[in-house]
Protein backbone atom coordinates (compact mmCIF):
# COMPACT_ATOMS: atom_id res chain seq x y z
CA UNK A 1 0.00 0.00 0.00
CA UNK A 2 2.22 2.86 -1.58
CA UNK A 3 0.95 5.82 1.02
CA UNK A 4 -2.41 4.65 2.01
CA UNK A 5 -3.80 2.21 4.85
CA UNK A 6 -5.00 -1.00 4.52
CA UNK A 7 -8.23 -1.81 6.39
CA UNK A 8 -7.82 -1.78 9.88
CA UNK A 9 -10.10 -2.02 12.99
CA UNK A 10 -7.82 -0.14 15.34
CA UNK A 11 -4.87 1.90 14.38
CA UNK A 12 -2.52 4.31 16.45
CA UNK A 13 -2.85 7.82 15.20
CA UNK A 14 -1.48 11.01 16.11
CA UNK A 15 -2.44 14.47 17.13
CA UNK A 16 -1.77 17.67 18.76
CA UNK A 17 -3.86 18.89 21.00
CA UNK A 18 -3.60 22.49 22.25
CA UNK A 19 0.14 22.37 21.35
CA UNK A 20 0.98 18.70 22.83
CA UNK A 21 1.70 15.97 20.72
CA UNK A 22 -0.35 12.63 21.66
CA UNK A 23 0.01 8.95 20.41
CA UNK A 24 -3.07 6.91 21.21
CA UNK A 25 -3.87 3.11 19.79
CA UNK A 26 -7.51 3.47 19.01
CA UNK A 27 -10.30 1.76 17.22
CA UNK A 28 -11.66 3.05 14.24
CA UNK A 29 -15.27 3.57 15.41
CA UNK A 30 -14.01 5.88 18.30
CA UNK A 31 -15.35 9.28 17.94
CA UNK A 32 -13.19 12.02 17.98
CA UNK A 33 -14.94 13.58 20.97
CA UNK A 34 -14.70 10.49 22.69
CA UNK A 35 -10.45 10.51 22.09
CA UNK A 36 -10.45 13.73 23.68
CA UNK A 37 -12.76 13.38 26.65
CA UNK A 38 -11.86 9.60 27.49
CA UNK A 39 -8.40 9.04 26.53
CA UNK A 40 -6.67 12.13 26.69
CA UNK A 41 -8.73 13.49 29.88
CA UNK A 42 -9.85 16.29 27.76
CA UNK A 43 -13.31 16.97 29.40
CA UNK A 44 -13.60 20.51 28.75
CA UNK A 45 -15.35 19.26 24.51
CA UNK A 46 -18.81 18.20 26.42
CA UNK A 47 -21.03 15.56 24.43
CA UNK A 48 -24.85 17.34 24.32
CA UNK A 49 -27.01 15.94 21.82
CA UNK A 50 -24.90 13.20 20.18
CA UNK A 51 -26.66 13.56 17.06
CA UNK A 52 -24.28 16.23 15.61
CA UNK A 53 -27.21 19.13 16.31
CA UNK A 54 -25.97 20.92 19.60
CA UNK A 55 -22.58 21.92 18.92
CA UNK A 56 -20.93 21.32 22.72
CA UNK A 57 -18.51 19.18 21.21
CA UNK A 58 -16.93 22.12 18.75
CA UNK A 59 -13.30 21.89 18.21
CA UNK A 60 -11.10 23.07 15.52
CA UNK A 61 -9.23 20.80 13.44
CA UNK A 62 -6.62 22.12 11.54
CA UNK A 63 -7.95 25.93 11.64
CA UNK A 64 -11.17 25.29 10.85
CA UNK A 65 -14.73 24.51 12.99
CA UNK A 66 -16.24 20.97 13.30
CA UNK A 67 -18.35 19.25 15.32
CA UNK A 68 -16.05 16.22 17.10
CA UNK A 69 -18.93 14.12 17.32
CA UNK A 70 -19.67 13.63 13.92
CA UNK A 71 -15.70 13.02 13.02
CA UNK A 72 -14.09 9.43 13.96
CA UNK A 73 -10.56 9.98 15.76
CA UNK A 74 -8.78 7.90 13.29
CA UNK A 75 -9.37 10.80 10.64
CA UNK A 76 -7.95 13.05 12.55
CA UNK A 77 -4.49 11.47 11.97
CA UNK A 78 -2.02 14.10 11.89
CA UNK A 79 -4.36 16.80 12.33
CA UNK A 80 -3.76 19.67 14.88
CA UNK A 81 -7.08 20.39 17.25
CA UNK A 82 -7.76 23.23 19.42
CA UNK A 83 -10.18 22.65 22.50
CA UNK A 84 -11.63 24.98 24.82
CA UNK A 85 -8.53 23.89 27.58
CA UNK A 86 -6.28 25.78 24.87
CA UNK A 87 -8.01 29.15 25.13
CA UNK A 88 -6.61 30.41 28.82
CA UNK A 89 -2.77 31.25 28.19
CA UNK A 90 -0.87 31.52 31.87
CA UNK A 91 -3.79 31.16 33.90
CA UNK A 92 -5.34 34.37 31.76
CA UNK A 93 -8.84 33.65 30.04
CA UNK A 94 -8.86 34.90 26.66
CA UNK A 95 -10.77 37.88 26.18
CA UNK A 96 -13.54 35.88 24.97
CA UNK A 97 -13.84 34.15 27.60
CA UNK A 98 -13.72 37.11 29.74
CA UNK A 99 -15.94 38.50 28.10
CA UNK A 100 -18.43 35.61 28.49
CA UNK A 101 -17.84 36.21 32.42
CA UNK A 102 -18.11 40.17 32.20
CA UNK A 103 -21.54 39.34 30.18
CA UNK A 104 -22.52 36.99 32.51
CA UNK A 105 -22.76 34.71 28.70
CA UNK A 106 -23.41 31.00 30.50
CA UNK A 107 -25.63 29.84 33.20
CA UNK A 108 -25.39 25.94 33.68
CA UNK A 109 -22.49 26.23 31.03
CA UNK A 110 -23.42 23.25 29.40
CA UNK A 111 -22.83 24.53 25.86
CA UNK A 112 -19.84 26.85 26.72
CA UNK A 113 -17.40 25.38 25.37
CA UNK A 114 -19.07 25.06 22.24
CA UNK A 115 -20.04 28.27 22.13
CA UNK A 116 -16.56 29.47 22.83
CA UNK A 117 -15.06 27.99 20.34
CA UNK A 118 -17.47 28.50 17.45
CA UNK A 119 -16.69 32.34 18.78
CA UNK A 120 -13.03 32.05 18.73
CA UNK A 121 -13.34 30.64 15.31
CA UNK A 122 -15.72 33.65 13.91
CA UNK A 123 -13.44 36.54 15.37
CA UNK A 124 -10.43 34.92 14.01
CA UNK A 125 -12.17 34.90 10.42
CA UNK A 126 -13.71 38.15 10.91
CA UNK A 127 -12.58 40.63 14.02
CA UNK A 128 -15.47 42.72 13.65
CA UNK A 129 -18.39 40.65 12.78
CA UNK A 130 -21.88 42.21 12.59
CA UNK A 131 -25.28 41.46 13.88
CA UNK A 132 -25.94 38.87 11.51
CA UNK A 133 -22.43 37.36 11.24
CA UNK A 134 -22.67 36.64 14.68
CA UNK A 135 -25.93 35.02 15.00
CA UNK A 136 -24.82 32.68 11.86
CA UNK A 137 -21.59 31.84 13.25
CA UNK A 138 -23.24 30.04 16.30
CA UNK A 139 -26.36 28.70 14.82
CA UNK A 140 -24.75 25.32 14.85
CA UNK A 141 -24.78 25.33 18.61
CA UNK A 142 -27.70 25.30 21.18
CA UNK A 143 -27.76 26.92 24.62
CA UNK A 144 -30.88 26.06 26.54
CA UNK A 145 -30.39 28.46 29.53
CA UNK A 146 -29.64 32.10 28.53
CA UNK A 147 -31.99 32.62 24.82
CA UNK A 148 -28.64 33.38 23.12
CA UNK A 149 -28.58 37.36 24.03
CA UNK A 150 -25.91 37.54 26.49
CA UNK A 151 -24.07 35.47 24.58
CA UNK A 152 -24.49 37.20 21.31
CA UNK A 153 -23.40 40.51 23.57
CA UNK A 154 -19.96 39.04 25.15
CA UNK A 155 -18.72 37.84 21.41
CA UNK A 156 -19.48 41.36 19.99
CA UNK A 157 -18.00 42.84 23.12
CA UNK A 158 -14.97 40.59 22.50
CA UNK A 159 -15.13 41.66 19.29
CA UNK A 160 -14.26 45.77 20.51
CA UNK A 161 -17.72 46.99 19.08
CA UNK A 162 -20.13 49.02 22.22
CA UNK A 163 -22.17 46.56 23.89
CA UNK A 164 -25.93 48.32 24.98
CA UNK A 165 -26.56 47.36 28.64
CA UNK B 1 -22.01 6.97 21.22
CA UNK B 2 -20.03 3.55 20.66
CA UNK B 3 -20.19 2.71 16.85
CA UNK B 4 -20.73 -0.86 16.01
CA UNK B 5 -17.32 -2.40 15.25
CA UNK B 6 -16.16 -1.20 11.37
CA UNK B 7 -13.08 -1.49 9.24
CA UNK B 8 -11.37 1.51 7.67
CA UNK B 9 -8.58 2.23 5.51
CA UNK B 10 -7.93 5.89 3.64
CA UNK B 11 -6.60 5.13 0.40
CA UNK B 12 -4.38 6.89 -1.46
CA UNK B 13 -4.91 7.10 -4.98
CA UNK B 14 -8.61 6.48 -6.78
CA UNK B 15 -7.14 2.80 -7.89
CA UNK B 16 -7.00 2.03 -4.22
CA UNK B 17 -10.32 3.76 -3.13
CA UNK B 18 -12.10 1.47 -5.78
CA UNK B 19 -10.25 -1.61 -5.10
CA UNK B 20 -11.31 -1.49 -1.55
CA UNK B 21 -14.98 -0.52 -2.08
CA UNK B 22 -15.01 -3.76 -4.89
CA UNK B 23 -13.20 -6.32 -2.57
CA UNK B 24 -15.30 -5.32 0.56
CA UNK B 25 -19.40 -5.38 -0.85
CA UNK B 26 -20.38 -3.87 2.66
CA UNK B 27 -17.92 -0.95 2.10
CA UNK B 28 -18.95 2.58 2.09
CA UNK B 29 -17.47 5.71 1.02
CA UNK B 30 -16.94 8.12 3.68
CA UNK B 31 -16.49 11.77 2.77
CA UNK B 32 -17.38 14.43 4.85
CA UNK B 33 -19.15 12.05 7.35
CA UNK B 34 -21.71 14.43 8.18
CA UNK B 35 -24.64 12.20 7.60
CA UNK B 36 -23.10 8.55 7.30
CA UNK B 37 -21.52 9.09 10.71
CA UNK B 38 -25.10 9.88 12.17
CA UNK B 39 -26.84 7.15 10.26
CA UNK B 40 -23.78 4.55 12.23
CA UNK B 41 -24.54 6.11 15.61
CA UNK B 42 -28.41 5.32 14.61
CA UNK B 43 -27.51 2.20 13.61
CA UNK B 44 -29.90 2.87 10.15
CA UNK B 45 -26.31 2.11 8.58
CA UNK B 46 -23.87 -0.59 9.36
CA UNK B 47 -21.06 -0.87 6.53
CA UNK B 48 -18.62 -3.14 7.54
CA UNK B 49 -15.61 -0.84 5.96
CA UNK B 50 -15.25 2.75 5.45
CA UNK B 51 -13.31 4.16 2.71
CA UNK B 52 -12.31 7.21 3.89
CA UNK B 53 -11.39 9.66 0.80
CA UNK B 54 -9.66 12.60 2.61
CA UNK B 55 -6.59 11.36 0.95
CA UNK B 56 -7.41 11.42 -2.86
CA UNK B 57 -6.74 15.39 -3.51
CA UNK B 58 -7.91 14.77 -6.72
CA UNK B 59 -11.49 14.32 -5.65
CA UNK B 60 -11.59 18.25 -4.24
CA UNK B 61 -11.09 21.35 -5.10
CA UNK B 62 -13.01 23.84 -7.84
CA UNK B 63 -11.96 24.71 -11.56
CA UNK B 64 -13.66 26.96 -13.97
CA UNK B 65 -12.73 25.97 -17.26
CA UNK B 66 -12.27 28.25 -20.28
CA UNK B 67 -15.85 27.06 -21.89
CA UNK B 68 -17.50 28.22 -18.93
CA UNK B 69 -18.23 25.11 -17.33
CA UNK B 70 -17.57 24.42 -13.65
CA UNK B 71 -15.74 21.15 -12.21
CA UNK B 72 -16.46 20.10 -8.75
CA UNK B 73 -14.71 17.70 -7.01
CA UNK B 74 -17.25 15.79 -5.15
CA UNK B 75 -14.80 15.98 -1.87
CA UNK B 76 -15.13 19.79 -1.69
CA UNK B 77 -16.96 21.00 1.08
CA UNK B 78 -19.64 23.56 1.20
CA UNK B 79 -17.55 26.13 2.82
CA UNK B 80 -14.97 25.94 -0.03
CA UNK B 81 -17.90 26.73 -2.87
CA UNK B 82 -18.87 29.66 -0.52
CA UNK B 83 -16.04 31.11 -0.50
CA UNK B 84 -14.58 30.07 -3.86
CA UNK B 85 -14.30 32.86 -7.00
CA UNK B 86 -14.46 30.30 -9.01
CA UNK B 87 -17.85 28.72 -7.92
CA UNK B 88 -19.68 32.30 -8.12
CA UNK B 89 -19.58 31.04 -12.16
CA UNK B 90 -22.72 29.75 -11.34
CA UNK B 91 -23.74 31.74 -8.12
CA UNK B 92 -27.01 29.76 -6.86
CA UNK B 93 -24.19 26.95 -5.98
CA UNK B 94 -22.69 28.91 -3.56
CA UNK B 95 -26.11 30.78 -2.25
CA UNK B 96 -27.59 27.27 -1.38
CA UNK B 97 -24.81 25.75 -0.14
CA UNK B 98 -24.85 29.12 2.32
CA UNK B 99 -28.26 27.70 3.50
CA UNK B 100 -27.19 23.83 4.67
CA UNK B 101 -26.77 23.45 8.37
CA UNK B 102 -24.62 25.27 10.48
CA UNK B 103 -21.14 26.63 10.10
CA UNK B 104 -19.31 23.29 11.14
CA UNK B 105 -21.75 21.22 8.90
CA UNK B 106 -20.85 23.05 5.67
CA UNK B 107 -16.77 23.06 7.02
CA UNK B 108 -16.81 19.16 6.80
CA UNK B 109 -20.10 18.23 4.70
CA UNK B 110 -19.24 17.80 0.85
CA UNK B 111 -21.04 18.29 -2.70
CA UNK B 112 -21.00 14.55 -3.13
CA UNK B 113 -22.01 13.50 -0.29
CA UNK B 114 -25.15 15.31 -0.57
CA UNK B 115 -25.89 13.62 -3.50
CA UNK B 116 -24.78 10.64 -3.07
CA UNK B 117 -26.79 10.28 0.04
CA UNK B 118 -30.00 10.65 -1.84
CA UNK B 119 -32.03 12.08 0.98
CA UNK B 120 -35.26 13.29 -0.62
CA UNK B 121 -34.87 16.52 1.63
CA UNK B 122 -31.03 17.42 0.92
CA UNK B 123 -30.82 20.58 -1.48
CA UNK B 124 -28.40 20.02 -3.65
CA UNK B 125 -30.21 16.63 -5.59
CA UNK B 126 -32.89 19.06 -7.47
CA UNK B 127 -30.54 22.08 -8.15
CA UNK B 128 -27.81 19.94 -9.70
CA UNK B 129 -31.26 18.39 -11.74
CA UNK B 130 -32.09 22.22 -12.57
CA UNK B 131 -28.75 23.43 -13.47
CA UNK B 132 -28.26 20.19 -15.86
CA UNK B 133 -25.15 19.03 -13.74
CA UNK B 134 -23.48 15.75 -15.00
CA UNK B 135 -22.00 13.75 -12.51
CA UNK B 136 -18.65 11.38 -13.17
CA UNK B 137 -19.08 8.05 -12.29
CA UNK B 138 -15.66 5.52 -11.63
CA UNK B 139 -15.61 1.64 -11.52
CA UNK B 140 -13.27 -0.76 -12.03
CA UNK B 141 -14.59 -1.01 -15.65
CA UNK B 142 -13.64 2.82 -16.63
CA UNK B 143 -16.06 6.10 -16.37
CA UNK B 144 -19.48 7.00 -17.54
CA UNK B 145 -20.86 10.46 -17.25
CA UNK B 146 -24.39 10.57 -15.58
CA UNK B 147 -26.73 13.21 -16.31
CA UNK B 148 -28.08 14.69 -12.59
CA UNK B 149 -31.75 14.59 -14.01
CA UNK B 150 -30.83 10.21 -14.14
CA UNK B 151 -28.75 9.96 -11.27
CA UNK B 152 -30.94 9.80 -8.28
CA UNK B 153 -32.44 6.25 -8.30
CA UNK B 154 -34.33 6.24 -4.97
CA UNK B 155 -34.20 7.10 -1.30
CA UNK B 156 -30.62 6.51 -0.51
CA UNK B 157 -29.62 5.16 -3.76
CA UNK B 158 -27.88 6.67 -6.75
CA UNK B 159 -26.41 5.49 -10.17
CA UNK B 160 -22.98 4.79 -8.54
CA UNK B 161 -23.09 1.10 -8.29
CA UNK B 162 -21.33 -1.31 -5.76
CA UNK B 163 -17.43 -0.61 -6.70
CA UNK B 164 -18.18 2.78 -7.68
CA UNK B 165 -17.34 6.31 -6.79
CA UNK B 166 -18.66 9.79 -7.69
CA UNK B 167 -15.36 11.07 -9.13
CA UNK B 168 -16.53 14.54 -10.23
CA UNK B 169 -19.62 17.24 -11.05
CA UNK B 170 -19.81 19.42 -13.99
CA UNK B 171 -21.73 21.98 -14.17
CA UNK B 172 -22.66 24.16 -16.88
CA UNK B 173 -22.54 28.47 -17.60
CA UNK B 174 -25.46 30.24 -16.75
CA UNK B 175 -26.84 33.01 -13.82
CA UNK B 176 -30.37 32.69 -14.34
CA UNK B 177 -31.20 30.25 -11.48
CA UNK B 178 -33.33 30.43 -8.38
CA UNK B 179 -33.98 28.31 -5.15
CA UNK B 180 -36.82 28.46 -2.49
CA UNK B 181 -37.64 25.88 0.17
CA UNK B 182 -39.24 25.89 3.63
CA UNK B 183 -37.14 24.28 6.96
CA UNK B 184 -37.50 23.30 9.64
CA UNK B 185 -36.11 26.70 11.51
CA UNK B 186 -33.72 28.62 9.81
CA UNK B 187 -31.15 26.68 7.19
CA UNK B 188 -32.87 23.15 9.17
CA UNK B 189 -33.80 20.25 7.12
CA UNK B 190 -36.19 21.24 3.98
CA UNK B 191 -39.65 20.25 4.27
CA UNK B 192 -40.42 21.62 0.53
CA UNK B 193 -37.98 22.73 -1.84
CA UNK B 194 -37.32 23.99 -5.63
CA UNK B 195 -34.53 24.23 -7.70
CA UNK B 196 -35.22 26.48 -11.28
CA UNK B 197 -32.86 27.89 -13.86
CA UNK B 198 -34.32 29.95 -16.97
CA UNK B 199 -30.66 29.21 -18.39
CA UNK B 200 -32.87 29.04 -22.27
CA UNK B 201 -36.15 27.44 -21.15
CA UNK B 202 -37.42 27.17 -17.80
CA UNK B 203 -37.56 23.87 -15.69
CA UNK B 204 -38.37 24.27 -12.02
CA UNK B 205 -37.12 21.02 -10.16
CA UNK B 206 -38.75 20.31 -6.33
CA UNK B 207 -37.26 17.95 -3.68
CA UNK B 208 -39.35 16.04 -0.37
CA UNK B 209 -42.12 15.40 -2.60
CA UNK B 210 -40.98 11.85 -4.28
CA UNK B 211 -37.94 9.35 -3.39
CA UNK B 212 -36.28 11.59 -6.13
CA UNK B 213 -36.01 15.17 -7.67
CA UNK B 214 -39.25 15.65 -9.99
CA UNK B 215 -38.93 18.08 -12.92
CA UNK B 216 -41.68 19.98 -14.07
CA UNK B 217 -41.67 22.36 -17.08
CA UNK B 218 -43.74 25.44 -16.78
CA UNK B 219 -45.15 27.47 -19.79
CA UNK B 220 -43.51 30.68 -18.13
CA UNK B 221 -42.34 31.83 -14.71
CA UNK B 222 -45.61 33.45 -14.39
CA UNK B 223 -46.59 32.42 -10.42
CA UNK B 224 -50.13 31.01 -11.79
CA UNK B 225 -48.42 29.17 -14.64
CA UNK B 226 -45.47 27.64 -12.28
CA UNK B 227 -48.38 26.54 -9.60
CA UNK B 228 -50.72 25.23 -12.81
CA UNK B 229 -47.40 23.11 -13.77
CA UNK B 230 -46.89 22.06 -9.99
CA UNK B 231 -50.64 20.50 -9.90
CA UNK B 232 -50.70 19.05 -12.90
CA UNK B 233 -47.78 16.88 -11.97
CA UNK B 234 -49.72 15.06 -9.13
CA UNK B 235 -47.46 14.89 -6.15
CA UNK B 236 -48.54 12.77 -3.60
CA UNK B 237 -45.98 13.69 -0.83
CA UNK B 238 -45.23 11.71 2.37
CA UNK B 239 -46.69 12.73 5.50
CA UNK B 240 -45.12 13.39 8.67
CA UNK B 241 -45.23 15.61 11.70
CA UNK B 242 -43.53 18.41 10.42
CA UNK B 243 -46.52 18.35 7.52
CA UNK B 244 -49.54 16.77 5.87
CA UNK B 245 -49.43 15.51 2.45
CA UNK B 246 -51.70 17.94 1.48
CA UNK B 247 -49.88 20.84 3.09
CA UNK B 248 -46.57 19.21 1.42
CA UNK B 249 -48.46 19.86 -1.94
CA UNK B 250 -49.53 23.83 -1.20
CA UNK B 251 -45.69 24.29 -0.33
CA UNK B 252 -44.75 22.65 -3.29
CA UNK B 253 -46.60 25.06 -5.29
CA UNK B 254 -45.02 27.73 -3.31
CA UNK B 255 -41.94 27.32 -3.05
CA UNK B 256 -41.91 26.47 -6.94
CA UNK B 257 -43.16 29.70 -7.66
CA UNK B 258 -40.90 31.92 -5.79
CA UNK B 259 -37.99 29.82 -7.69
CA UNK B 260 -39.19 30.60 -10.64
CA UNK B 261 -40.03 33.62 -10.27
CA UNK B 262 -36.31 34.09 -8.88
CA UNK B 263 -34.81 32.51 -12.13
CA UNK B 264 -36.75 34.53 -14.00
CA UNK B 265 -35.66 37.80 -12.30
CA UNK B 266 -32.27 37.24 -12.71
CA UNK B 267 -32.75 36.26 -16.40
CA UNK B 268 -34.52 39.30 -17.24
CA UNK B 269 -31.14 41.47 -15.25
Amino acid sequence: MEGGTPVVTSQTISVEVNGTTYEREVEARRLLIHLLRDDLDLTGSHVGCDTGNCGACSVILDGTLVKSCMLLAVQADGCSIETVEGLAQDEQLSSLQQAFSDHHGLQCGYCTPGMLMSATALLRESPSPGDEEIARAIQGNICRCTGYWNIFTAIKAASGQEVGE
Amino acid sequence: MLLSEVGYARPATLEQALGFLAEHPGARALAGGQTLINVMKARAAAPDVLVDLAGLPELRGIELRSDGELEVGPMTTYSELIASPEARARPILGEVCAQIADVQVRNRGTIGGNVCSSDPTNHLPPLLVALGAQLTVAGASGERVVPAKDFFLGVYMTAVGPGELLTKITIPPGRSDGFSSVTIGRDGTCIVNAAASANGSLSVVLGCVDATPVVVEPASADAEAVRGAVREAGFEPPSDVHASSAYRRQLAEVVAARAAAQAAERAAA
